[in-house]
């Protein structure tokens, strides 16, 4: 089990009466790995996630946490997992403590969790909320409530569905931080979110779900640098753009024009010496490196366009 | 067949301490209702009828009463609980947890029976002032309360398990286990219903409940103990296979 992958995803399918939530996804997270699942809204990775923790049931296909199956070997597979949902979700009934000590007894964990809880509450900054009801908290404290009752356990793999939606840029810097800390701890962290500069800072490697296949899945630096684009962005005046480049426009704002140029076919100087041939006059240039969002935007415009 | 005890427990206290932070509504809001039929129909019914001989109206009562209250509370703290998780999306917790079925379903099912327990427990402490009511066998009691509370727990957990709603588990509350437990003699013996009731109240199963439980208490009921048990019983291991198949699949609860 020592050489099994974090997470191992074999052919699983999902079918919603007439609907296909997952067509058949193969992905196999490595272990102390930082990685990220990327997809539009209704991809799928919500419910490819939910498969993971046990939520919903696979139409088709296995996937196995550690080496354990996640439906005939449950116990070690969930044991294995901690999942933060994207939902704020929360039991009224009890405050934090009580929550988490609770939660830490559902795998096993009883007494021999409590400092563990503690530390998490510090370092989580809810020691002064530790005795206050789930439901006087505000969305930040729910969030992280939540995150600490995915660790109470201190599992392996940790899931984390849109952890920062909805969250303060000081909130998602400490979140960011703790969970860079989990990563370096050795934990095999699984992140999903919208924000793609994250997944970028962040993740080792990243798969771009879309339509409920995977697209791709590769090293996030790879990825970046075996994109064939960089991106111009000029100022002009004297004339306009001429015709020849206009098809490499990918967005026009305050007399600035950004093309998309192919790093084999469109040598800056060259595209440069065209506008000039053509009259206009370069008052700014800048350039810009390929970003995740860039290759998230083609690939999944891609899929749509040819579905 | 392998346990996880420390997470049993962890869950049977989590839903013992739900309905034990709502005490009022789930212990003694129930309490105060059956002791207001106790008031009311003792009253009017004590001295006019003697349903057995040398049984009072009021001794024919309370054991009814007490396991109405078993009845209707195992049903609700089960059926809530699973039904405000649900639509609350906290139960993703428990179905996360490496728990199985079984466990779930005993966790569920000792909380309600302490819950049933406790209103039955305040009950017969409440009318003993008042009533000397005899135990004509503990055993049987303690059996029957077991029995029909753990039937009615299950219920309340396949309840909680259909309804995607608070409005479908009034429905089930309303128009089945409240019309079935006041019409299965709890203020009457059926004996006292013309035949067509009377033979009606036979598919019942709440009727044997409350007679099995009543000739716990009084020795004498209006079906044979037997019956009451193999009724009762019968029910529960078909409730509790069809609930544990229902969480061993994730029937509704993991789509």
């Amino acid at each position: 089990m020592e050489s099994s992958p974090a997470v191992a995803i074999t052919g699983v399918q999902k079918q919603y009466g007439d609907t296909t939530a997952l067509r058949g996804i193969d992905l196999t997270i490595r272990r102390r790995e930082f990685f990220g699942l990327l997809g539009p809204n209704g991809a799928g990775k919500s419910t490819l996630i939910n498969i993971i923790a046990g939520l919903v049931r696979a139409s088709a296909g296995e996937v196995a946490v550690l080496g354990h199956d996640t439906v005939r070997d449950f116990r070690r597979a969930r044991q294995s997992l901690g999942v933060v949902p994207q939902e704020l979700v929360f039991d009224p009934f009890f405050n934090i403590i009580d929550m988490l000590r609770l939660q830490a007894g559902y795998y096993g964990a009883g007494k021999a969790a409590w400092p563990w809880i503690d530390q998490l509450i510090e370092r989580l900054e809810l020691g002064p909320k530790r005795f206050a009801a789930m439901r006087t908290l505000s969305g930040g404290q729910k969030r992280r409530v939540l995150i600490a009752q995915a660790l109470v356990h201190k599992p392996p793999v940790v899931i984390l569905d849109e952890p920062t939606a909805g969250v303060d840029v000081d909130l998602r810097r400490t979140l960011w931080e703790f969970t860079r800390e989990l990563h370096a701890q050795g934990h095999t962290i699984v992140l999903t979110t919208h924000y793609l500069e994250e997944a970028e800072d962040l993740c080792e490697r990243v798969a771009i779900i879309d339509k409920g296949a995977v697209k791709i899945v590769e090293g996030t630096r790879q990825l970046l640098d075996r994109h064939p684009f960089r991106f111009l962005r000029v100022k002009l005046s004297g004339a306009a753009l001429p015709d020849a480049l206009r098809r490499l426009v990918v967005s026009e704002k305050d007399g600035e024009v950004e093309l998309k140029l192919e790093r084999a076919n469109h040598p800056i100087g060259e595209v440069l010496d065209t506008l000039r041939a053509h009259g206009a006059r370069v008052d700014d240039v800048h350039t810009r490196e390929p970003k995740l969002e860039d290759i998230f935007m083609e690939m999944t415009r891609s899929v749509s366009s040819r579905a | 067949m392998d346990m996880n005890a420390e997470g049993l427990r962890a869950f049977t206290l989590k839903e013992v301490k739900r309905f034990w932070s709502v005490l009022g509504q789930t212990v003694t809001a129930p309490v105060m209702t059956a002791l207001l039929y106790l008031l009311v129909f003792g009253q009017v019914m004590e001295g006019r009828v003697e349903v057995y001989p040398g049984v009072s109206y009021m001794q024919f009562l309370i054991p009814g009463l007490i396991m109405m209250s078993v009845i209707q509370n195992s049903f609700a703290n089960a059926s809530s609980s699973l039904t405000q998780s649900k639509i609350m999306g906290n139960l993703v917790f428990v179905l996360m947890a490496p728990l199985a079925a079984w466990e779930l379903f005993a966790g569920y099912l000792a909380a309600s029976l302490l819950r049933a327990g406790l209103v039955s427990l305040a009950l017969y402490c409440a009318t003993w002032p008042f009533v000397h009511l005899p135990i004509h066998s503990f055993l049987q009691l303690v059996g029957m309360f077991l029995l029909a509370g753990g039937s009615l727990a299950v219920v309340g957990i396949i309840a909680g398990i259909v309804a995607s709603k608070f409005d479908h588990l009034a429905s089930f509350q309303n128009f089945l286990i409240l019309p079935a437990s006041f019409l299965s003699g709890v203020f009457y013996s059926i004996h006292s219903l013309p035949d067509f009731w009377s033979n009606l109240s036979r598919f019942n199963p709440f009727f044997y409940m409350i007679d099995g439980f009543r000739h716990a208490f009084l020795g004498v009921g209006d079906a044979p103990v037997w019956l009451c048990f193999a009724s009762t019983g019968g029910l529960f291991v078909v409730l509790s296979a069809t609930c544990l198949r229902m969480l061993a699949t994730g029937y509704k609860l993991r789509p």
